[in-house]
């Protein structure tokens, strides 16, 4: 035995440390890998000795080696030996090797778990900190549910700061792996947050931080114990740790964001770490819905510091974050942007790039010929291809933005030779026509230029529009027979297939202008020259491997052969080649097919065959109960309806439907049918709760505006009834019925916010197609919340006066949450409120449009707001607080599914379940159907006795599953969806509505 | 909570020579060798070709690269795209510090021959991917005592053992 110790001592006297392999490595350049394959060879020996120290040794040099990028997973059991040597030296070269090598695909990590649970409790605690140091690293979902309660004794019972603050941290990566531990440890955790040692306390704050990030909702209710660290603390890294976690929380909790406003404000007036200064301006600016002007203009300000400092990185961040603040207060921004075209001077690449990002957004009618101008400049003095390119695309980018809308003088943007020009563009551009056909031959001539380094950046597609336009509008050319020449140049075959072919193709049509020109002289020889440059130019174009291209030239050059032979018997062919491209093309207004009248006689919307039995018997029975009414007095319609008789009917009709597994195929509809009915009370679309009663104070009737909440609200939804009713007799109509609706009051009504997005460009004689193109056919528009494009939302509001006196001037305001936003006219700030345009006189009601822009669906927003108006007679302004409730249900549209569709979906597996229970319902289960699909617009998928599964889709396309059953009064609810949170708060509403009833 | 957004805010830490040459590695986030082999590659490629008195930010996939030259050695710091660039460059000062303070004057040479304790200060400074200690003076008073504790280890072990 002693004499085996004796022997391991000599040996190690021989072999090799990590500062005689690193030394040999760095003498063995030339031929290094072999080197380490011989060093490697050693270790392996090393490695079959029985002593530690030799292992160890050996174990240190292969994580070197591993960093040099040598495998070295073959050795993970003798680094686990080497982590459960008792000697803390080895120990700690063992963790290290672990940490550097494994992962959690390393099976040997399961044979750890004893190792480290006993290193965790040692009385040493520099054991217990490499232990924690090394899971840190390689922790796996099993390795985190084993020890876990290992590390919460740790961080309770811990008798020394640096145990205690390691194993807090560990928890958030145990909590990762291992989620089940976070409920029960959470309580300890949140104590650590007041430990008496800075440390630990920081430790809790950051592992508080970031799960709250990954999750802010569940701790919105440790906002009070971090409002009170953040006051207090001095440590700029907890402090930046802080102002992130409000970051994440204010957007769930908008008045988090008034009471921050004002410590952020300190901060950034009294830090001098940059680092702290750069959180606050940045959290600021992320939640401006909730700061003042004035806020952002000292973030501003203090952006324009960081923006003037000789520091590159302060620069760098400067502009970052200006670009942030441009979206939301671009006035703000715009009046800095000399410092910002100074930026472009500077010789750091990434900042010259960061200005033109902030540069583009910043351009207006006014600054952008000075700004391009500008740009123009650097373009000439530029270095470096990838700057040069980068600089023209946003030279193009900042021309042609929104459609072109800021190009006031056009004269000026065909001249600039980069910006691209659509034929669309220039057809629009009538008058300036000839100009611009002048431009695009010059641009012709010289397009050997642009080619070389403009075809990877795609700005040769200018040639493409250039081309036709020259061809298009050659009569209007100088010298078309030089840009003919230029059209066939050998050149053209290098470029991209689509553009050669417009080239060949309008080629042609120069060559007829030519011809006409040349005939009308004496000479024909001229005009037999151009045929022959056709005809032995062409053929290069007949060999082109790209289709069209192909085609077009073989055509082309049959017929100019055709036309050379005539030629030579002296025709004249001028005339009949024109001829082959007479007509000139007018400018069409995208819209502009709607504006063909339809031949008399021609009925689109009738249908060609029978329809469906089931559709045409839904149909005629709501056409008798409107038959019998007087369109024009559309207020007591309903009432005038013989109630019996609507409920014997709507009672067949909902029994039908409710044998009818596919009933809700004709959803629009059927749905309506049930909002007819006067039992319901609950308006799917957007409850306007006035949580305030308007009271209007010294008015005789005053004291009638105080029960008026609720008759408001009934009355309210009568008129939405009534709307309903209305968009159903359009639709109708719309449907070739030839019913004649009538005047639709509503028609008359201007809105308030027209969603028209697209400002065009048009030319006079093509006048923009109005609002013809909102379909009534279109399920949304029958909800009263239009869709237009993912995330705006139309909101209806309607106004009705209650009092005796007359209303004026009302303003409708909301306060934005982050989620969703009133569109505001442009110049207008994130708190103005839009004016109501109308007055209101006693007793009448009116209807407003709102747009909103909402980010995510998933979850329902209740947005507070406040309607101010004018009473005529005492001329007092008033005030009416109300919430917009925008329900999840409400971004749901009624989708019929099929059977086999629908478990299909289920199987997928890409769903997630959920489930509610009802207790309660006293309602026969059709009945209970019915309701879900009218309240929550979901249609029934397959219905046996007393279960029925249920369907849905929102407007972004999530699948809404349900499986709905019923026994006795108890109604369970299965749910499955691809989003957990929208089908969570879908659930909660669909509880809701039982729990009204 | 789910395992897919699991990361923290610090991802890795590199430290590499003006050759391109690997000096140091640290990842707070497990990730198979090929993995970390691309990653250097394209790390040391993508700042070692950057105009000197650039600033220190790239941005790469979604991450934000912060990288800092001392003397002969980059180091370059991977941190997730909501987190604050100064922080990160203040991470990166701060470990040179304890490295200094560590070395005493600090070289490239330090860091290569005595690897395994650039690594312990770091993970005393560090701990998954989060800032274990803010105070200087008690990560130099934790790096100091264990490594009493290894010399004396080690000189125990030195002794002949009959």
């Amino acid at each position: 035995m002693a004499l085996k110790i004796v022997k391991g001592s000599i040996d190690r006297m021989f072999d090799k440390n990590l500062q005689d392999l690193v030394r040999g490595i760095r003498n063995h350049k030339e031929d290094e890998a072999k080197y380490i394959s011989t060093c490697i060879d050693e270790i392996k020996q090393e490695l079959k000795q029985d002593n530690i120290a030799v292992k160890a040794n050996a174990v240190c040099k292969l994580t070197y080696l591993q960093m040099l990028g040598y495998d070295v997973s073959w050795a993970a059991f003798n680094i686990v030996e080497v982590m459960s040597s008792s000697k803390f030296t080895y120990k700690r070269i063992g963790y290290l090797a672990a940490s550097q090598c494994f992962h959690e695909s390393t099976d040997v990590i399961m044979l750890t778990t004893n190792q480290i649970r006993k290193d965790l409790s040692s009385p040493n605690q520099y054991d217990t900190g490499v232990a924690l140091t090394g899971l840190s690293c390689f922790v796996t979902p099993d390795l985190a549910r084993d020890l876990a309660n290992d590390i919460m004794t740790l961080v309770s019972h811990g008798d020394c700061v640096k145990r205690k603050r390691c194993s807090v941290l560990i928890m958030y990566k145990v909590f990762l792996k291992y989620p089940e531990s976070l409920r029960p440890a959470f309580p300890r955790l949140k104590e650590k947050l007041e430990d008496p040692d800075p440390g630990v306390q920081s430790a809790a704050v950051n592992v508080i931080c970031e799960l709250a990030r990954r999750n802010p909702k569940n701790y919105l209710s440790l906002a009070p114990l971090f409002f009170k660290l953040m006051t207090s603390s001095t440590n700029n890294w907890v402090l930046i740790k802080i102002i992130k976690l409000f970051g994440a929380l204010t957007p769930l909790e908008p008045r988090l964001g008034k009471k921050l406003i004002e410590p952020l404000t300190n901060l950034i007036h009294s830090t001098s770490a940059m680092s702290l200064l750069y959180e606050c301006v940045n959290t600021v600016i992320a939640g401006q819905y909730c700061s003042s002007v004035g806020s952002v203009v000292l973030c501003v300000q203090k952006l324009r510091i960081l923006i003037e400092d000789s520091d590159q990185n302060l620069k760098y961040l400067g502009l970052l974050a200006m670009s942030k603040i441009l979206k939301t207060h671009p006035k703000s921004v715009q009046s800095h942007k000399d410092l910002i075209l100074q930026c472009l001077d500077d010789k750091d690449e990434s900042i010259r790039l960061r200005a033109l990002d902030l540069l583009y957004g910043m351009v207006s009618k006014k600054n952008l010929m000075e700004i391009v101008k500008k740009l123009m400049l650097h373009v000439d003095k530029a270095e470096g291809t990838t700057y040069r390119d980068e600089l023209l695309t946003k030279i193009i980018d900042i021309c042609s933005q929104s459609n072109y809308q800021y190009i006031t003088n056009f004269e000026w943007s065909v001249s600039q030779p980069v910006t691209p020009h659509p034929p669309g563009i220039s057809v629009s551009w009538w008058t300036i026509r000839v100009f611009a056909v002048a431009q695009m031959a010059t641009l012709l001539d010289n397009a050997h230029l642009l080619t070389g380094s403009m075809q990877r950046n795609g700005i040769c597609e200018v040639l493409y529009a250039a081309a036709w336009i020259c061809g298009e509008f050659s009569e209007h050319l100088e010298n078309p027979l030089q840009t003919l020449e230029a059209m066939l140049r050998p050149k053209v075959a290098t470029l991209p297939g689509h553009i050669q072919a417009v080239y060949v193709q309008n080629a042609a049509k120069l060559f007829a202008t030519v011809l006409k020109s040349q005939e009308g002289n004496t000479d024909s020889t001229t005009a037999q020259e151009t045929s022959q440059l056709m005809i032995d130019r062409l053929p290069l174009f007949v060999q082109s491997a790209n289709l069209e291209v192909q085609e077009r030239a073989s055509c082309i050059l049959q017929l100019v052969k055709y036309i050379q032979k005539l030629q030579q018997k002296d025709v004249e062919v001028a005339e009949e080649v024109i001829a082959l491209f007479a007509g000139e093309l007018n400018p069409v207004a995208p819209k502009a097919q709607k504006k063909v009248p339809v031949p008399e006689g021609l009925d689109l919307d009738a249908w060609i065959n029978e329809p469906p039995s089931e559709s045409e018997s839904e149909d005629e029975q709501p056409k008798a109960i409107f038959a019998k009414e007087e369109p024009k007095h559309s207020r007591p319609r309903h009432t005038e309806v013989d109630e019996k008789e609507l409920a014997r009917r709507r009672e067949a009709r909902k029994q039908e439907q409710a044998n009818n597994p596919f009933y809700i195929k004709a959803s629009p509809s059927s749905q309506k049918v049930y909002q007819d009915a006067p039992g319901v009370e609950h308006i799917p679309v957007v409850q306007i709760d006035l949580s305030v009663p308007l009271k209007v104070p010294g008015l005789p009737m005053s004291d009638q505006y105080v029960k008026l909440e609720e008759e408001r609200r009934q009355k309210e939804r009568a008129e939405k009834k009534k709307k309903e009713k209305k968009k159903r007799k359009e639709k109708r109509s719309g449907r070739g019925k030839k019913h004649d609706s009538g005047p639709e009051s509503e028609e008359d009504i201007t809105p308030a916010h027209m969603v028209d997005i697209v400002t065009e460009e048009m030319p006079e004689n093509a006048l923009p197609s109005d609002d013809d193109d909102k379909d009534p056919n279109d399920p949304h528009k029958i909800l009263s919340l239009h869709f237009f494009g993912p995330f705006q939302v139309v909101v209806s509001v309607i106004f009705e006066n209650k009092c005796d006196s007359f209303l004026k001037s009302m303003e409708f305001n909301v306060l934005d949450s982050l989620n969703s936003k009133l569109q505001r006219p442009e110049g207008s700030g994130p708190h103005d409120g839009l004016t109501v345009p109308f007055q209101l006189p006693p007793g009448v009601s009116n209807e407003a449009r709102f747009v909103f822009t909402v980010q995510s669906i998933v979850m329902p927003q209740k947005l507070k707001g406040t309607l101010t108006f004018i009473v005529k007679d005492s001329s007092t302004h008033e005030k009416l607080d109300f919430k917009l409730h925008f329900t999840c249900t409400s971004y749901l549209i009624t989708t019929p599914c099929y059977s086999d569709a629908f478990a299909k979906l289920l199987e997928s597996g890409d769903l997630k379940g959920s489930s509610v229970r009802l207790e309660g319902v006293n309602m026969p289960f059709h009945h209970l159907l019915a309701r879900i699909c009218f309240h929550h617009h979901f249609s029934v998928v397959e219905r046996i006795d007393s279960c029925a599964s249920m369907y849905s889709r929102s407007i972004q396309g999530h699948h809404v599953c349900l499986l709905v059953k019923t026994s006795g009064q108890t109604v369970s609810i299965d749910a499955k969806c691809d989003e957990p949170t929208l089908l969570g708060n879908v659930l909660d509403e669909i509880k809701q509505t039982f729990s009204q009833c | 909570m789910s395992h897919d957004n699991s990361k923290p805010l610090m991802r890795f830490l590199l430290l590499f020579s003006r050759q391109g040459k690997l000096r140091l590695q640290k990842w707070f986030t497990p990730m198979s060798d090929r993995e970390k082999k691309k990653i250097i590659r394209d790390m040391t490629t993508m700042v070692l070709a950057r105009q000197p008195r650039s600033c220190n930010f790239l941005h790469w996939k979604d991450l934000k690269i912060i990288y800092k030259r001392y003397a002969s050695l980059y180091f370059c710091l991977a941190i997730e795209s909501q987190e604050n660039e100064l922080l990160a460059l203040e991470v990166i000062h701060r470990y040179v510090e304890l490295l200094d303070k560590y070395f005493g004057n600090v070289c490239e040479l330090d860091i290569i021959f005595n690897f395994e304790k650039a690594y312990f200060i770091l993970d005393e400074f560090l701990m998954g991917g989060e800032i274990q200690e803010t105070s200087k003076q008690v990560v130099n008073r934790c790096i100091e005592s264990s490594d009493m504790l290894q010399e004396t280890m080690e000189e125990y072990m030195s002794k002949p053992a009959f």
